[in-house]
């Protein structure tokens, strides 16, 4: 009895090996133009990093004791979080307001916004002097509870959890493993409840980040508002990443999507411009009330002036407008455009704030270097790669396996 | 799980408040430890020093660093992370002054509220210190500094945080800071703040016409324990006159603690609204139905 027994499991946890190792095999064409592409960049990338803790962060960057924080920081944590901000609204719409006219895109931007978070962490690992003394924060030998940017790590780090247990399901139903996804749908609201508020809070909080660097940053970008311009910023960016990203793997992935999939994203597309083109339009509220509160006219009338307008009017408003009219006229091309732009301004607005008009009196300026650019493209390359393996095997697009159906 | 309307909406609103809080972040700024009188600083005159250098070798040696190689006639120089302060001399309306740069050791430090492992803190005494063994190298100390002092060792594998820390060391053995100790011309005083301020407010009563009738670092940054006193007008000297007079950690104070409410109302509020629309759609369903 026994010894069948302990064959019976052996056999059982050899199956699941052989199904993980004929998953780990890559699906699909080698040589796309994608892969040519990336394949290098990753290679050159990872050679960076290297040499990056070889020889220091001043081997492989431009950053400076004038300015600390450049482009791995700036882009890939200050832009790219407000970017994965589509995951918190999304779960906030369907799952607390049950838009269910949203779900389809739902798994997706969670499996997104989880994977962004993952490697924005590791780029902020790059970017760390003494990268193992990250542990004095997680363990709690030394908490700094006044600092922003302790609270800030606090909230990425559990709200990371949050996102890999939204997700989970999914892998649950990869795995089949039924039980496992009874029990990890069952704590989902929870998970989804605290998920939201713990990315109002680091979403604020990296606006918040800047708020003691007032006499460094441009006065027209700086303002007491930060946090909540940050918040606001978020909703759209990550809405048009939403947009974006899911227009893209709609092509990509076309094959694993139902036939009614593509009229009803065109609906939900919709949907989603005309709340992007709300938020733009509670962004640029309040930037109206700032500048009359506390912006001087003065500045409007240098070349900072101009940069600021170009930002606002080129970037804000006209997206904006852009938004509204698609979503009026149902308009699948131009909602696409729009997002686009509003992309553009995120990047830019967040850019100028943590490097372009930060210490805009320097006559020295920090261009970073050809191998910080580098190595945020591995970073997103890596991302993407990881992205396309959990899409091809995990029923994230496609339809989730009968046997779900028949548990609820 | 019931949550009547009317809660719900007072959830809401104080989850506002909360986050408006965040906004007004400057409001409560400005407030002083108590103790801030009794902390050690420094005074330095700038009618008394003549440029001689001797703290900046004083400094490497008490630190460990190399000797600075200062040229004639040096141009003016930034502090780096091999050189904790700095000695420059500027052309003023006055004639020639000079001005030693290195930490302010503010009394509510902006790097210690920045940093997130407290490797950068504030002693009770008075010196900011910065500690190795905590320390991530996040820089975001630098970031928030008003002064820019913080340094990064950029081409170092385990790279430190550089800046004046007051001697610590001496100090926990009865000694003074090495830059005082050994000045020449007595251009800097170790001593508790208020017995500095007073001495300064003393100097400046007495000589009227030598001083600027001003101590650059009483008030400046919420007041720091190294103060100026000067010959020639601030601005003259590279000083940032800028400086806002009330704290820089208080700039974040404001949304520091909506944190903790917004941490505790949002979940009910969205617990609510989740309960809200969930009762909405299984009416309408039984409506359709
Ligand atoms: S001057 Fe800068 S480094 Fe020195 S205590 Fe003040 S904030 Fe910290
Ligand atoms: S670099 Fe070090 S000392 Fe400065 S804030 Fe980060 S952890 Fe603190």
């Amino acid at each position: 009895m026994d010894k069948t027994q302990i064959v019976y499991t052996d056999n059982k946890d050899n199956k699941f090996w052989k199904f993980i190792l004929n998953e780990l095999k890559p699906k699909g064409k080698i040589f796309t133009l994608f892969n040519i592409i990336s394949f290098p960049v990753m290679v050159l990338g990872i050679i960076i990093i290297y040499i990056r803790f070889r020889d220091g962060i001043g081997a492989v960057t431009n950053l400076n004791q004038e300015i600390p924080w450049g482009l791995w920081i700036g882009f890939d944590v200050v832009t790219g979080v407000a970017f994965a901000g589509g995951a918190y609204i999304l779960v906030f719409m369907v799952n607390i307001l049950n838009m269910k006219q949203y779900k389809p895109i739902l798994r997706v931007t969670v499996l997104n916004g989880f994977l962004a978070y993952l490697f924005y962490s590791a780029a902020l690992l790059l970017d760390l002097g003494r990268p193992l003394k990250v542990i004095n924060v997680i363990i709690g030998n030394n908490f700094g509870v006044s600092s922003v940017l302790f609270l800030v790590g606090w909230h990425f780090l559990l709200y990371m959890l949050a996102l890999l247990l939204e997700f989970s399901p999914a892998i649950a139903e990869w795995l089949n493993a039924r039980k496992l996804r009874k029990v990890l749908t069952g704590i989902s609201l929870g998970a989804v409840i605290f998920g939201i508020t713990l990315s109002v809070l680091h979403q604020s909080g990296i606006g918040a980040l800047y708020l003691m660097a007032v006499d460094k940053i441009h006065p027209l970008w700086y303002s007491n508002y930060l946090p909540l311009q940050f918040v606001v910023a978020s909703v759209f960016a990550g809405i048009s990443m939403v947009i974006l990203e899911g227009s893209i793997s709609h092509k990509v992935f076309s094959y694993q999507l139902e036939k009614d999939a593509h009229h009803q994203h065109n609906k939900i597309l919709t949907g989603l411009s005309k709340i992007c083109a709300g938020a733009l339009f509670a962004y640029f509220s309040l930037m109206v009330i700032v500048f009359v509160h506390g912006k001087d006219w003065k500045y409007m009338n240098s070349g900072w002036g101009s940069w600021y307008l170009f930002e606002m009017i080129g970037f804000v408003i006209l997206p904006m407008i852009l938004f509204y009219f698609s979503y009026r006229h149902k308009n699948m091309i131009l909602i696409r455009v729009a997002a686009v732009l509003t992309l553009l301004g995120v990047i830019l607005n967040r850019m100028n704030i943590s490097i372009i008009v930060y210490r805009w009196m320097d006559v020295e300026r920090y261009v970073p270097t050809w191998q910080e650019f580098v190595v945020t493209f591995t970073i997103i390359f890596i991302e993407v790669w990881v992205f396309r393996w959990i899409i091809t095997r995990m029923p994230v697009l496609r339809k989730s396996p009968e046997w779900v159906r028949g548990d609820h | 799980m019931i949550i009547n309307r009317r809660n719900f909406f007072k959830a809401m609103g104080a989850t506002a408040v909360a986050l408006s809080i965040g906004k007004e972040a400057s409001a409560s700024a400005g407030e002083i430890l108590q103790n801030d009188d009794e902390l050690n600083g420094m005074l330095y005159d700038n009618t008394k020093c003549i440029a001689c250098h001797g703290c900046e070798y004083d400094c490497a040696e008490a630190h460990g660093l190399e000797y600075p190689d200062i040229p004639e006639n040096p141009p003016i120089r930034k502090t780096n992370e091999a050189q904790l302060t700095v000695v420059n001399t500027y052309e003023t309306s006055k004639g020639p002054m000079h001005v030693k740069v290195q930490c302010m050791h503010c009394n509510q430090p902006a790097c210690d509220a920045a940093c997130l492992t407290q490797a950068m803190h504030k002693m009770e005494d008075g010196p900011v210190v910065w500690r190795e063994d905590k320390c991530m190298g996040c820089r975001y100390c630098m970031i928030s500094c008003p002064f820019d002092i913080p340094k990064f060792e950029y081409q170092s594998t385990n790279p430190r945080i550089m800046k004046c820390d007051l001697c610590y060391e001496r100090q926990k053995e009865g000694e003074m800071p090495a830059c005082a100790y050994n000045c020449p011309q007595e251009a800097l005083l170790f001593g508790k703040r208020r017995d500095l301020i007073k001495e300064a407010r003393k100097r400046i009563h007495e000589e009227p016409e030598k001083y600027i009738d001003y101590i650059y670092g009483e008030y400046e940054a919420g007041g720091t324990s190294w103060m100026y006193l000067s010959g020639a007008p601030f601005e003259e000297l590279g000083f940032k006159t800028n400086i806002q007079k009330s704290s820089y950690p208080g700039l974040t104070k404001g949304f520091i603690s909506s944190i903790a409410p917004v941490d505790i109302l949002l979940p009910a509020a969205l617990l609510g609204i989740y309960e809200a629309t969930k009762s909405r759609t299984n009416h309408s369903t039984e409506e359709e139905e």
